[in-house]
Order: structure tokens, then C-alpha cells, then sequence
């Protein structure tokens, strides 16, 4: 059986060598380019839903087409696009909206879906997905791949320092008080366990914006015309972030690497950690240890940003192809599709309905931290992003950097980035 | 002609080689310490990946996983396909205009080989915008030889071939054209077996390269059928998830193996050479 | 041959690989070039003819001069210690040392390794606490240092990839060319009773001048253009202290997508390596002995 399985599947790669599949007569297709974020056989997951899609909806072909990652997805697009063939449609990152509309390269989708059933559509999603795909009262991007920041815990490290494995930090202040006795040091002062991390390499700001939110502020404002980087409030949540090295010594001093926090936990690096719940899959299969997951601790409040991807849908393609686009947009988020998503990935299905189906209420039963994003959603606000997003971005990133590294104290370092930030934003005030 | 080898009375002996070996070793060990590490962290299971332990328990579960992620079967075709491409046309083109600059005066050539040593300054990626442009307009876009076009005059490999054609004692030069060869014959008689080893290294570099390329061809290529091993790499890159060292590795030397055997193959017509050298 | 027909022939030879040229360098790079004197075209507003506004930008931006130093050092840093390296390297692996094969793939691997993924492999020896580098030091009793992530360290961890990886790639030309050196020099200088550093002096050296003049012109440029593993380790970070100035055209090309500031950029950094390469070129060209 398997020999012939084998078999067959050379035969049918020795088919595609000597032939390109022929479109079935008529068929739309769409091009759809997808940014690999997760690990794992996503492609196959993808893949998947497009033979499903199209078994459905014989007249039209879905064409998914992986890009790279994020950066490298809005490369090759915007790049097509300047040419004159963009995908139809592409997972791009919801904060890049502002940057997409800039080029005139995506159209709203209220230009296509018109009728009642689809404001309802448009409506059925998370408001804390929206606010990063609604600008100047028109959606530009429908939520798919979304995530929140969350903090995960080692309960066998909990217990091992005396605190209770099952009960996460609250607020500030016990994060504070459970870290101080997380953290263990080696004779020679060398810390050989740290009590928290909180990565800020790449994109610092979008952590920084769980303590903005926990302190009360925001960022910008919906218009993506305006920062506040140097109110006292932001000023106060960086001191407070800052403080955990400097201060408590209970955080690595220095700039922590995203994409080796998830292995400093692994290793018993770091008794807690921040970072997405898209990671969620990765540390259920790699921690071999008790863990625990909890929305962010509160400061005057909960909250985190939200992050990942949206379907975009591109202005130069035809309206069968649009229309086509937007029928697989609508199937692959539905509360079905949704929920499946989120199981296999670890996601946040985008809506409320996906955590009514029978299969995410079996899954959240068997595996109760994947409804922790859930829940943290009604506290969540929406990822920085504003026009010419990443210069912004990385006027805050640096002034970040800077405090973090020593270079700059955390009122110096916001006012300079709040600076950057309103002469790059001058244009835009009109 | 007979195979006999002339010694070098450089080569050291005795204690004098003892030392140069040591040295060279202790810094090969070195160089080759983030290729050991691939095949540590590609064997074993990821809890391994930064514990070496000598009882870690060895596994091919990386390999599997990183095979079943993307077609590698056809990618590695494609890859294979591309560097072919690319190495003949660029032996073909860089040696005739090697030739042209090295030995024959004429004017206007200082200004032609400045104007190929800009391509060197150039950073191939500043153009994609614009070449993805030509190839759309060639209608190309999507296939093998939309990868390889730009790539294909190469002014690296004009720039080495010159260097090394005027080093070619012009008497040989000389000598076979009293025998009545033609220009191009002189070229394939004598200057090109002459640069025999740079051939070799000009191409091991060249293949390592373009084996190895990355976001053109992300970027100009979208079906199973054109692209090439790298783009089916990208998928352990994952950037939401933080690094997965056991399967980036498996993956990595993976695709690299062709590569390493092609370069101890290759160690032997290096040495040939050298013996070849030996016997002028 | 006539001169004529010299001339005729020359350029015929060199047609094909000029043709390419132009229609994959020379043409996008004087359009990019004609872009820098042109605003940035965004969405409906269409791009103007501004004057010199981008470099003016380029003057006032301060991550602009950083990358510059950046650069500076890194290029410091790494051409005379690569060169160095490939020297030695090929010299070794030419004689007849124990393990050579092996110790010459070693050498090589850099080469052969996607970049992508051997920065991830070096991003793992710089990791604070259980990375290579720490378990070592630390064996040592050396106290816990954050390598990639001060501001002090970052650019040197920077520059010993970049070492790493060109100096086994140099060394290849290296090997073609002594391998080229004919061995009756080696016996003449030895019945002249010259020591062997004396061979290396005198005649390997000089021998090795069209491939050193090869080298070093790749190898300034390589210092512009080599940013992969900075996109993979730092992303410029912390706080621009591994920007170089190429990872910072990048950003402002393919992140900010401001087309025309980007083009000045580029005109800038194409001004710094052909003035750089052309003067080595000229300089050195004068001074080799071709045979």
C-alpha cells in the first residue's frame, strides 16, 4: 500500500514535469500570495483549503503562492504591482494598510461587497481586529491571521521559588514581586535563570504597546495622522519596562532576541515570557515542562495590541477576478474555516461565531490557554500603524533601543521619537 | 609526457609541517564549527539543539519534517536546471570578453571595462523593481531563464578571467599563431586550459551562489515549476514563531548537500591541476 | 592584424556580455540614478521633478550619517583581516599538510552555506546564557555578556561573520593562482638558497599581485553589500549600531518605499565604491608585473 502510494506519486510528479496543469475553460483564476509566519506544513493547511474551495466553486481556480515572510510577501507584491500584475489578493500585515493605500495599490472592500448581508459580514469580526483594517470609514483589510501578546509561565519554576504554579501575575506589581523571586543568580553574579523576558529586537514597539495600553494611553490615533509618544503615561510604561533590568534585575539587560525567547523558555532561561499566541502551537509541542498562558498582567488596565495578517484585495485585477477573490475571502473566514484555522495554527479565530462551532468548543475543552487570546480581545487595541507606518515604527523602535540599552533615558528617548514621528507625519496633516 | 612529480622544496617537513598542520587545523575547526553545529542540531531532537550531551539520542525526524514542507524533489531540479544554465552562459560570455579586454588594444576599452566593473558595485537587488519590469515586458516572468538573465554577464567572473588571461605569457600566445590558429582558436587552445583552475573556482563560487540565491528569485518566480530550493527553504524562516534550529538546520544541509559532495569532487581537479603544474 | 580589425574584434568578443549589461545594470541604474532628482510618486499624487530635496534629506537624516560610520568600520574591520585569512589559508592548504582535503573544505563551507540559515546558526553561538560562545566563556569563569544585544559589541559580532565568510571565499582565487605559479620558480629560489618567507616575498607575493588586486577590489565592494546577516541577527539594532549603510537603503527602499530617496542613496553609495574601486584599480594596475 505504501510502496504504491509511493509509486503513484512519482508518476504524478513525472506528469507535472512534462505538462503545466491547463486551466479548466473559463475559470477565473486568483492569485493569492501567502506569507509564511507559522511553522510547520502551513503550506499544506493552505493548500488544502484552496482544492477545497475550488471543489466547491468549480469556475474558479485559487492560485496560493508563498512569498516568504512578511517583509519579503509585501516585497514581491508591491513589486508586482508596480509592473502592472499584482496578485488579485495577499495576507499582508494588518499594519501595513496604511502603506498599501499610500502606493494605491488595494481597494476597500465596501466597493465590492455592497449588499446587507455583507455589512453584517464586515461586522461579524472582532472589533479589535477592525480598528487595523478600517480607516476614513472603509475596511481595506478582512482579519485572518491574528494574534494578541500574551504571557506564558513555567509552573514547575513557579512552584520551585514557592509561589503558587497555577496563579499568573495580576498586575505590575506582582510581575514585579514573582520575577525578584523567579530570578536566581550563580555565585559569580552571572543570573542562570531570569524571572521574565520581554523580547525587543525587530519590533520592540509592539510590546511596548502592552504596557502603553496597560497604562492607560494610546499611541496614535485612528486617522494615523498623530503620535503621543512623549505623553507621561508612555514615558511611565517605559520607565516601568527599563526598570526590570535596571532597576530589579529580574530581565536581561540589553536587547532580548525575538526569536530566541521561545528557546530561553524552553531552556528554563526565563521563568515567564511575553510574546505572541502565535506561538502557542510551538511551545505546547517543545516546552517538556508544566506551562502556563494568561493575558498580560494589568497596569491601570489589561491590554495588548493586536497583530498578524489581513486579506487584501489588489486594484489592478479584473471585477471577475475581484468577485472571485472576495467568494474565497468570505469561505475561508467563516465561523467553520475560522475555527479549523485557529486549531491548527494557534491563531485567534477572528470571530465570535468560530468559538461557537463544535470543534473549537472541543479543542478549547481539551486545551483550555487556547482561549486566553480570546478572552484578553475585549482589552485589546489596535497595532501601530499609520501612514508612512514604517518610519514611524522605527522612530519608536530606536528610541526604544536607546532606553533599553542605557543610551538614552526613557523621557529623552520618547521625546526624540515623538519628534521624528511629527516631522515624518508633517505631510499627512492636513 | 609522464607523470612524474616535481617535489616543492617549499613543502615543509618535520617539525615545521607537525605546526602548519596543527595551525591549519585548529582554524579549520573554526571555520567549520557552524556547519558542525547543523549536523548536531539536525540529528538530534530539538531539546539537544543547544545541550551537547554525548548520550543525545539521534533522530531523522528533522530531515522528514523539512522534506514533507515544500516539493524539494522538483525544487531540486530547478535549482539544478538554473546553476547549469547560469555556468554555461557565464563561461561562455565573461571568456570572450575576458579575452577581448586582456588582449586586444582598442579604443574605448578602459571605458568598457569600467563599464562592466560597475555591475560589481551594483547591488542586484537595488534593481529588482526595475528588471522585473524588462522581464515583464520580455514576457519571461515565472520561469528558469527570467532567474538566470540578469546573472548571466558577469562582470566578477570577467573581471577574474582577465586578470588571469594576462598572466598568460603572450610567447604562447605568439607561438601558436605562427602556427596559423585564429584568434579564437588561440583562445581555446591555449589561454583557457591554462586557466584551468580558476575555471574550477570561479565555477564552485559561482554554483555556491546561485545555488544559494534567495530573493530574486522569490520574487520573479510564483509556480512549483520554476522555482528553486531556496524558496522552498523560506518556509523555516518563520518569523511569528521564533527559531526552529533543528529543522533550519535539517533543511540546510539538506539542500547543501549537493553542493559539499560537488566541492570534494571537485578537490580532485584542483590537485590535478596542481600536478598538471608540475609537469609544464 | 590591423589595428582596425583589432578594434572589430574586440568589441565583437565583447558584445554579448555588454548587451546584458545594459539591459539588466546600466539601464535600471541610470533610471534609478534619474529618480533621485524626482519626488517619490504616492498613490494619486504623481512624482515631481524636485532637484537635489532627496539628497538634501540624506544630509539632515541622522541614521543616514551613523550607517555611514558604521560601514566605515565594518570595512575596516573586515578587508584587511579577510585578506589576510584567505593568504594564509591558501598558502596552507597548497602545501602538503596533513588532512588537507578536509582542511580546505572547512575553509569553503562558508561559501557553500545559505546565509540565511548559517546567521541563524550564528545567532545561536551569540545568545546570552546557553549559546556557544557563553558556554565556553563561561567555562572559563568570564562573566555573562549580551553580544548582539549592547551597543558596544553588536558591530564587532557583526564583522567576524563577515570575516568568516569571505575569508574561505577569497582563498579559493587564491589556490587557482598559486596552483598556477610554475614549480621551476620555487627550485631556482631554493638553489639560490632564498628562505622560504623570501619565497613567499619575492616571488609567491608578487605573483599572487593580479588576484590581490582582484580580491581587494571584491572585497570593498563585499564590505557595501553584505548585509544578510545583519537582516537575520540585529536588524540594524540596537538603535542603528549595526546599521550599514546598505541595510539602511533597504529599509528606506523596500520598508519605507520612498523610491526616491532610496535612488539618492543608492547614487551615493555607487559614488563611494567606484571612486574606492577605481582608484585601487588604477592605483594597483600600474604596479603588477603581468608576465
Amino acid at each position: 500500500m505504501r510502496r504504491r502510494s509511493v509509486l503513484g506519486g512519482s508518476a504524478a510528479l513525472a506528469a507535472g514535469l512534462l505538462t503545466r496543469p491547463a486551466l479548466t475553460q473559463g475559470a477565473v483564476e486568483v492569485s493569492f500570495f501567502y506569507p509564511v509566519a507559522v511553522g510547520g506544513p502551513i503550506t499544506k493547511i493552505i493548500d488544502g483549503y484552496a482544492a477545497d474551495f475550488e471543489k466547491e466553486n468549480p469556475g474558479i481556480k485559487v492560485k496560493p503562492i508563498y512569498a516568504g515572510t512578511y517583509q519579503e510577501t509585501i516585497v514581491k507584491a508591491l513589486t508586482a504591482h508596480k509592473s502592472g500584475t499584482p496578485p488579485v489578493t495577499s495576507v499582508l500585515l494588518s499594519s501595513d494598510m496604511f502603506t498599501l493605500i499610500d502606493e494605491d495599490a488595494i481597494i476597500p472592500f465596501e466597493e465590492l461587497a455592497k449588499g446587507a448581508d455583507d455589512a453584517a459580514w464586515i461586522k461579524s469580526f472582532y472589533p479589535a481586529f477592525m480598528f487595523n483594517s478600517q480607516t476614513g470609514g472603509k475596511t481595506w483589510g478582512i482579519p485572518f491571521q491574528r494574534s494578541t501578546v500574551v504571557l506564558y509561565w513555567n509552573k514547575d519554576l513557579f512552584k520551585e521559588a514557592g509561589l503558587d504554579p497555577e496563579k499568573p501575575p495580576a498586575d505590575w506589581a506582582e510581575q514585579v514581586a514573582f520575577a525578584q523571586k523567579l530570578t536566581k543568580r550563580e555565585a559569580s553574579g552571572n543570573a542562570s535563570q531570569w524571572g521574565i523576558q520581554v523580547p525587543s529586537s525587530g519590533f520592540p514597539y509592539w510590546l511596548f504597546q502592552g504596557f502603553t495600553t496597560q497604562n492607560g494611553v494610546e499611541l496614535m490615533n485612528q486617522a494615523g495622522d498623530t503620535t503621543f509618544f512623549d505623553k507621561p503615561e508612555v514615558i511611565e510604561a517605559l520607565q516601568y519596562w527599563v526598570d526590570l533590568s535596571r532597576k530589579h534585575h529580574v530581565h536581561p539587560p540589553g536587547i532580548v532576541e525575538w526569536g530566541t525567547t521561545p528557546k530561553d523558555f524552553f531552556e528554563r532561561k526565563t521563568a515567564m515570557m511575553w510574546t505572541t499566541t502565535g506561538n502557542l502551537t510551538n511551545v505546547r509541542k517543545n516546552a517538556k515542562f508544566d506551562f502556563g498562558v494568561a493575558m498580560l498582567p494589568a497596569g491601570k488596565r489589561r491590554g495588548s495590541p493586536t497583530g498578524g495578517g489581513n486579506f487584501y484585495i489588489f486594484k489592478k485585477s479584473t471585477p471577475e477576478q475581484r468577485a472571485a477573490a472576495l467568494k474565497f475571502i468570505k469561505w475561508i473566514t467563516s465561523p467553520e474555516h475560522a475555527a479549523q484555522w485557529g486549531i491548527d495554527t494557534g491563531y485567534v479565530a477572528v470571530r465570535p461565531d468560530a468559538w461557537e462551532t463544535p470543534a473549537m468548543k472541543k479543542y478549547v475543552a481539551d486545551f483550555p490557554p487556547a482561549a486566553v487570546a480570546r478572552d484578553q480581545l475585549p482589552y485589546a487595541v489596535a497595532e501601530l500603524s499609520t501612514h508612512e507606518n514604517q518610519r514611524v515604527t522605527k522612530a519608536l523602535n530606536d528610541g526604544l533601543q536607546a532606553a533599553l540599552t542605557g543610551t538614552k533615558s526613557a523621557e529623552q528617548a520618547m521625546k526624540d521619537a515623538q519628534a521624528e514621528a511629527t516631522r515624518i507625519l508633517r505631510p499627512y496633516k492636513r | 609526457m609522464s607523470g612524474e612529480v616535481r617535489l616543492d622544496p617549499y613543502e615543509p617537513r618535520g617539525a615545521g609541517r607537525v605546526l602548519e598542520s596543527t595551525a591549519a587545523a585548529v582554524l579549520a575547526i573554526l571555520w567549520v564549527l557552524p556547519l558542525l553545529y547543523a549536523v548536531w542540531t539536525a540529528f538530534h531532537p530539538a531539546e539537544f539543539s543547544a545541550r551537547f550531551t554525548p548520550d543525545a539520542p539521534l533522530t531523522l525526524e528533522n530531515f522528514e519534517r523539512a522534506w514533507v514542507a515544500a516539493p524539494f524533489a522538483r525544487y531540486f531540479l530547478n535549482s539544478f536546471l538554473l546553476v547549469t544554465l547560469i555556468l554555461v552562459s557565464q563561461f561562455t560570455l565573461c571568456t570572450l570578453a575576458a579575452y577581448a579586454f586582456a588582449r586586444y588594444d582598442f579604443p574605448g576599452r578602459d571605458l568598457a571595462f569600467m563599464l562592466v566593473l560597475v555591475q560589481l558595485m551594483i547591488m542586484p537587488d537595488v534593481l529588482i523593481v526595475e528588471n522585473y519590469r524588462t522581464l515583464s515586458w520580455l514576457g519571461i516572468l515565472d520561469s528558469i531563464p527570467a532567474i538566470a538573465l540578469p546573472y548571466v554577464a558577469s562582470a566578477f567572473g570577467i573581471f577574474l578571467l582577465r586578470q588571469t588571461f594576462k598572466t598568460v605569457p603572450r610567447e604562447l600566445d605568439d607561438a601558436a599563431r605562427v602556427e596559423g590558429a585564429s584568434a579564437l582558436q588561440v583562445l581555446f587552445k591555449v589561454y583557457v586550459p591554462l586557466a584551468r583552475p580558476v575555471y574550477i573556482a570561479y565555477g564552485l563560487v559561482s554554483v555556491s551562489y546561485h545555488w544559494n540565491n534567495f530573493l530574486w528569485p522569490l520574487i520573479v518566480t510564483n509556480s512549483v515549476e520554476s522555482r528553486p530550493l531556496t524558496v522552498g527553504l523560506q518556509v523555516f524562516s518563520s518569523g511569528d514563531q521564533g527559531i526552529d534550529w533543528s529543522v533550519i538546520c535539517a533543511a540546510t544541509l539538506m539542500t547543501s548537500a549537493p553542493l559539499l559532495l560537488a566541492f570534494l569532487l571537485f578537490q580532485r581537479q584542483f590537485v590535478q591541476s596542481f600536478m598538471r603544474a608540475g609537469i609544464r | 592584424m590591423t589595428r582596425f580589425s583589432a578594434s572589430v574584434h574586440g568589441w565583437l568578443l565583447l558584445l554579448p556580455a555588454l548587451a546584458l549589461l545594459a539591459l539588466f545594470t546600466h539601464f535600471p541604474a541610470a533610471a534609478t540614478l534619474v529618480d533621485s532628482f524626482w519626488s517619490t510618486p504616492r498613490g494619486a499624487r504623481g512624482s515631481v521633478f524636485i532637484g537635489l530635496d532627496n539628497y538634501q534629506t540624506m544630509v539632515e537624516d541622522p541614521v543616514f550619517w551613523t550607517s555611514l560610520v558604521n560601514s566605515t568600520w565594518f570595512a575596516l574591520g573586515t578587508i584587511p583581516l579577510s585578506i589576510a585569512l584567505a593568504i594564509l589559508m591558501a598558502v596552507w592548504v597548497n602545501d602538503r599538510i596533513a588532512g588537507r582535503t578536509l582542511v580546505r573544505m572547512a575553509y569553503f563551507t562558508p561559501t557553500i552555506l545559505p546565509m540565511i540559515a548559517v546567521a541563524n546558526i550564528w545567532l545561536f553561538f551569540y545568545t546570552p546564557q546557553y549559546g556557544l560562545l557563553e558556554q565556553v566563556l563561561g567555562a572559563f569563569g568570564a562573566p555573562s555578556h549580551n553580544w548582539l544585544g549592547s551597543q558596544s559589541t553588536a558591530l564587532i559580532c557583526v564583522i567576524v561573520v563577515a570575516i568568516w565568510k569571505e575569508a574561505g571565499f577569497f582563498m579559493i582565487f587564491y589556490l587557482a593562482a598559486l596552483q598556477q605559479i610554475p614549480p621551476h620558480l620555487a627550485e631556482a629560489a631554493a638553489l639560490e638558497g632564498a628562505s622560504r618567507w623570501t619565497y613567499f616575498r619575492r616571488v609567491q607575493f608578487p605573483l599572487l599581485m593580479p588576484t590581490t588586486l582582484f580580491v581587494l577590489v571584491n572585497a570593498v565592494i563585499g564590505a557595501f553589500r553584505t548585509i544578510d546577516h545583519v537582516i537575520v541577527m540585529t536588524r540594524g539594532g540596537p538603535d542603528n549600531a549595526t546599521s550599514l549603510l546598505l541595510f539602511h537603503l533597504y529599509q528606506v527602499g523596500f520598508s519605507f518605499w520612498d523610491t526616491g530617496y532610496a535612488a539618492a542613496i543608492t547614487a551615493v553609495l555607487l559614488a563611494i565604491l567606484a571612486s574606492l574601486a577605481f582608484s585601487q584599480y588604477f592605483f594597483l594596475e600600474r604596479r603588477i608585473h603581468y608576465r
